[in-house]
């Protein structure tokens, strides 16, 4: 058991520079989930923690030895790999087993890791078999029982559910949870899928470019997003964004004017705000409500039946779009003209340089609060 | 219902003959047509001169008469005039050239499959000049084998030879050495005239096999802390192993029936002399187109049963892995 703590650490591969001096600290026994997109640096931070890469400048500890010139095998930790990894030409036990022939056990404190952790994760009919013989899913169980024979202080797991089927992705992304559970060890999970990233984090990082954009609980990220960018990233569909103009502040919130003429007060901070600043309005597809007389009307172009909820793609006009979230069968045809209205307790607010307005005391979190301070201006 | 079935597939067994669909039958027609011109060729390039190597070895043909030979049996490769015992196989200067050529072919090609995964594993770790470097390795396996073979005789030369040269200055010895022709150095200057010719080779054939390797084998390895040597033999070798056998396959049979190379440094000494040289001797310097055909016929006998040995252990081996 460990904590992880990154100060400021820089990599370069030659002159290009990928991660841009991240600090972040682990707490033993948490489960931490770097999220981003694809080229975000987040799988080259992991190997940076692992000791696959070089750290180019600054410090990283775990369990408060700082490890920078340490070999992987010395750090305490146990990695999975998005390939699996397995060694082709060894059986099941032999993959297992091998890593630990290095450590001086005894054959049967060997025997006895591996039979447990085959156990655990329900492999042992499998123990003789070669990889080629083994079903994704089994490779990935392999790859994880690998990982935890070494009985490690920090498991590292780099997209190890990319390569499964549907099913199996959540069948595995429990047996992960109930890894973590178990063991208590700290974990550092990278994906791509916020949905992996929402349901086994403690904490969520979003990582873009290089640089950490925001650091919280999965509720954190998904009602108080930082910035735009964990805005769009988090939550499917993606959150829509209407361009706007600050029209008052004071202190029930920032009344931001529609590009239609229709006004919502946000309740955020508004200080240092100006009126007639342009700002970003951000909510998400779910809080938009149909009404006949919105602040906003717009024709359905799309719609997408899902079973117990249904997706309208409403055109504005100019371009714009807005995605809307209905619970049950849809009551809408493309074509059919429709008024929105936004409910203001559930929007954002995003200055010009993306960063959000702070929401004020009590009126958004984890639970939807009571639209009280909802006033839309028709 | 299964009179029904019957009836149903009575029609479908009419368009099937022998177990055959008229798909099938054209398929297979077009695949006997598609390689009947390499079976031609073969059969004119490959089993004619073979066919009739054989048929002369059970003859007394002569070079200076090739249209006048009788039939003689076995007496080329073994016979016995009034109680002495004549033929190939009784002759020691043929087992002589059997062994050196055995010795040969283990000696150069162990030293060249050590030495070719060597040059692999520097070939296939990253540094600057690796691309420059795979290129220069090849030289020697470009030149063809005449050409080295006398640039290594002159090298070589007892009075002019570079090699000696330089060893009596560094003072490593008091006199020059007769390389190819002193029976103790004779056959281990071939060897290694022919590894300095051939590493490449199976240097090329193993980087091949090596770059096909996960890297993320190897990664799992750093983690788990297995020590880099161990991690070849219990990893990489097995891994390579497929490609390293096949490698060593091609320069045995190479190496069995050598000839140009040993020919060029050393003639027809008889400490060096291979199979095939001592086949050439019977056949052009004693004009004995019978002998020579009887000892050509053996090393074609040995080599076909040493490849059998082998494809027959590589396959048993191969799937013995699999289940």
């Amino acid at each position: 058991m460990a904590d992880v703590v990154l100060k400021n650490v820089r990599k370069s591969f030659g002159r290009v520079h990928v991660i841009h001096g991240v600090d972040l600290a682990i707490e033993d026994g948490e489960f931490i989930v770097f999220v981003g997109p694809s080229g975000c640096g987040k799988s080259t931070l992991l190997r940076l923690i692992a000791g696959l890469e070089d750290i180019t400048s600054g410090d990283l500890f775990i369990g408060g030895e700082r490890v920078n010139d340490l070999a992987p095998a010395k750090r305490g930790i146990a990695m999975v790999f998005q390939s699996y990894a397995l060694y082709p030409h060894m059986n099941v036990y032999d993959n297992m087993a091998f890593g630990l022939e290095m450590a001086k056990s005894s054959k049967a404190q060997i025997d006895a890791k591996v039979r447990k952790a085959a156990r655990m994760l329900q492999i042992e009919a499998l123990l003789d078999r070669k990889p080629r013989q083994l079903s994704g899913g089994q490779r990935q169980r392999v790859a994880i029982g690998r990982a935890i024979v070494r009985d490690p202080k920090v498991f590292l797991f780099d997209e190890p559910l990319s390569n499964l089927d549907a099913a199996l992705r959540v069948q595995t992304r429990i047996e992960i949870a109930k890894l973590h559970t178990d063991t208590r060890a700290t974990m550092i999970y990278v994906t791509h899928d916020q949905v992996e990233a929402m349901t086994l984090a403690d904490r969520i990082v979003v990582l873009n470019a290089g640089r950490i954009e925001q650091v919280g609980t999965p509720l954190e990220l998904y009602h108080r997003p930082a910035n735009l960018f964990v805005a769009g990233f988090i939550g499917s569909p993606q959150m829509n964004f209407i361009p706007c103009t600050v029209a008052r502040t004071g202190k029930d919130g920032v009344q931001a004017q529609l590009p239609d003429g229709g006004t919502v007060t946000v309740p955020v901070s508004s200080e240092g705000v100006r009126a007639g600043e342009a700002v970003t309005l951000g909510i998400r597809p779910d809080h938009v409500q149909l009404k006949g007389q919105g602040v906003l009307t717009g024709r359905i172009e799309l719609v997408e039946e899902l079973g117990e909820n249904h997706l309208l793609y409403v055109n504005m006009g100019r371009e714009r779009h807005l995605t809307v979230r209905e619970p049950g069968d849809a009551r809408h045809e493309a074509g059919q003209e429709v008024g929105l209205s936004l409910d203001g307790g559930f929007c954002h607010l995003f200055r010009e340089s993306g960063e959000a307005l702070p929401p004020l005391p009590g009126s958004r979190g984890p639970a939807p609060t009571s639209p009280d301070l909802n006033s839309t201006a028709a | 219902m299964s009179g029904a079935a019957l009836q149903a597939s009575a029609p479908a067994r009419e368009t099937m003959r022998g177990g055959r669909s008229a798909l099938t039958r054209s398929r297979v027609r077009a695949a006997w047509i598609f390689i009947a011109p390499t079976l031609i060729v073969l059969a004119l390039i490959a089993g004619w001169p073979l066919a009739r190597t054989i048929w002369f070895s059970f003859t007394d043909a002569s070079l200076n008469n090739l249209g006048d030979y009788e039939f003689i049996g076995f007496e080329n490769y073994v016979a016995n005039f009034d109680g002495e015992w004549f033929g190939l196989l009784t002759d020691p200067d043929w087992w002589r050239s059997a062994w050196n050529t055995v010795w040969f072919t283990l000696v150069s090609v162990s030293i060249e499959t050590v030495l070719g995964i060597v040059v692999a594993l520097i070939l296939n770790a990253a540094f600057p000049g690796r691309g420059l470097m795979r290129a220069i390795i090849l030289i020697p396996w470009a030149i063809p084998t005449i050409v080295s073979a006398k640039m290594w005789n002159w090298m070589l030369h007892d009075q002019f030879g570079v090699i000696n040269d330089m060893l009596l200055r560094l003072g490593l010895i008091a006199a020059p050495i007769t390389w190819t022709a002193s029976p103790d150095t004779a056959l281990w200057t071939v060897v290694m005239v022919d590894v300095w010719k051939t590493t490449p080779f199976m240097a090329l054939l193993i980087l091949a096999a090596l770059q096909m390797l996960p890297g993320d084998i190897y990664e799992a390895a750093k983690v788990d802390g297995v020590h880099p040597v161990k991690v070849f033999f219990r990893v990489t070798l097995p891994l390579i192993k497929p490609a390293l056998i096949v490698a060593v396959i091609f320069r045995a049979l190479d190496a069995l029936r050598v000839f140009d190379l040993i020919y060029v440094l050393t003639a027809n000494s008889r400490d060096t002399m291979s199979m095939s040289v001592y086949a050439r001797q019977q056949l052009v310097d004693f004009q004995e187109v019978g002998l020579g055909s009887a000892a050509s016929t053996l090393i074609f006998l040995i080599i076909a049963l040493l490849v059998v040995v082998t494809l027959v252990a590589g396959q048993v081996r191969m799937s013995g892995e699999a289940r």
